[in-house]
């Protein structure tokens, strides 16, 4: 296996975590309430420490010295290798809660897989994240139907959420050559049927929400190749302001 | 089985008087994040693994377990390992009952959990009372490894550490 194909097929993996989370840290103290700003920024510390753990991993197998923070934080938003729904703006809760739904059981549908790695170190951090995937693709679940299912306004808000980040969705699947190199190799997650399984899911909690699946077939991707929407650059420049501004500096 | 761990008997009691920097009545033995101590000579060979990937802890236990031995005069050496993954069963009988007085219900069997993970209730019971009379108020709590709980009869809410199997 090329070190450069696993460590892209790893970015592809482990931007997601880093991008959501930072997301969700945006929201510390600006949660709707008590118990879900927790929720939401305990998730936010569960995925950046997934982050790392990859993050250290790509580290390793680097040959030019490279850092845990080099990774996160000197990296061009072209080298991001995240999809563009975890990048999306934390517009409403409602957009919120419909994001972390979307992405979680994506993410969980991956880690089981990933769970397989013959790659020890990916099936490793494969089987500790799957343990927290699992909570957030309840409490998101959970919220998501109650949004659907509850007042006029909340069916509603939750239904435009639905409409507008269900064009994200099917970029979760998109795979580039290297990927392909490195699944086949038996290193990644194998999901030959994980689209179809993630759709069947998806379909069943929106049901159960009383929301609709959207029409459109129109689907927008790019953030897999490097290239992001526009939210991108203020995500990277509010992360990376301190370590470009004063380099190799510590906690 | 995992969950033998092997501490070396010297090293044993220096890591048993270690507390966990955010449940301190919790030793990290008891915690079951200490997955091995080996000893040679004066150097010792610590592995430990978090609670969660986030978990802001383990910088700090692994800094307190190196103080810890500095001061036994070993030559303290700590690795973080990631698998396999930590899991409430590790956590001792003793820790439970420690966590239970402190205010904090114990998480309980793993299967009432991943049924709770599936949608069914479980029930917990309360460590002021001992009602089992109490409802879910949170999936997260203060930290991301305890859930937050309401008892109706006492009316206090308490966390409740959250079974990760
Ligand atoms: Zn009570």
């Amino acid at each position: 296996m090329k070190t450069s194909n696993l460590t892209h097929y790893i970015y592809g993996i482990a931007d997601n975590a880093l991008i959501l989370g930072q997301r969700l840290g945006e929201l510390c103290g600006h949660g709707p309430n008590l118990e879900t700003d927790i929720a939401l920024t305990n998730m936010a510390l569960d995925l950046l420490g997934q982050t790392r753990s990859y993050y250290q991993y790509i580290a390793k197998l680097s040959t030019d010295n490279l850092t845990e923070d080099d990774v996160a934080f000197l990296r061009k938003e072209n080298e991001y290798r995240n999809v563009l729904l975890v990048e999306q703006p934390n517009t409403d809760f409602a957009y919120v809660i419909t994001r972390q739904y979307f992405f979680d059981v994506f993410h969980f549908l991956l880690l089981e897989q990933l769970q397989k790695s013959t790659d020890v170190n990916l099936m490793a951090i494969a089987k500790k994240s799957i343990k927290e995937v699992g909570y957030h693709k309840r409490f998101s679940g959970d919220w998501l139907i109650r949004l659907g299912d509850g007042t006029e306004v909340s069916h509603q808000k939750a239904q435009q959420a639905i409409d507008d980040l269900w064009m994200y969705t099917n970029e979760l699947f998109d795979l580039s050559t290297q990927d392909k190199t490195v699944i086949d190799a038996g290193y990644g997650a194998n999901s030959k049927d994980l689209k179809e399984k993630y759709y069947a899911e998806l379909t069943q909690t929106l049901t159960k929400a009383t929301l609709q699946i959207p029409e459109n077939k129109y689907f927008q991707d790019g953030g897999k190749n490097g290239v992001h929407t526009e939210h991108m650059g203020y995500i990277l420049a509010d992360m990376q302001y301190m370590q470009r501004t004063y380099p190799n500096m510590k906690w | 089985m995992e969950h033998q761990v092997d501490i070396h008997p010297k090293l044993y009691p220096i890591l048993k008087a270690i507390p966990d920097p955010e449940i301190p009545v919790l030793s990290i033995i008891d915690l079951g994040v200490v997955r091995g101590a080996k000893l040679d000579g004066k150097h010792a060979f610590i592995e430990i693994t978090p609670t969660y990937s986030g978990c802001p802890a383990m910088d700090m236990i692994g800094d307190e377990i190196k103080t810890a031995l500095t001061k036994h005069n070993y030559i303290p050496d700590v690795d973080l390992i990631l698998y396999p993954a930590w899991t409430t069963d590790w956590m001792t009988d003793e820790g439970k009952t420690a966590l239970r007085k402190y205010g904090i219900a114990p998480p309980t069997d793993a299967i009432t959990d991943k049924k709770a993970l599936l949608g069914e209730e479980r029930v917990i019971e309360c460590p002021h009372c001992g009602s089992t009379n109490t409802k879910l108020v949170s999936q997260f709590a203060s930290t991301a490894c305890k859930a937050m709980f309401k008892c109706d009869d006492c009316l206090e809410t308490f966390d409740y550490f959250k079974c990760l199997i």
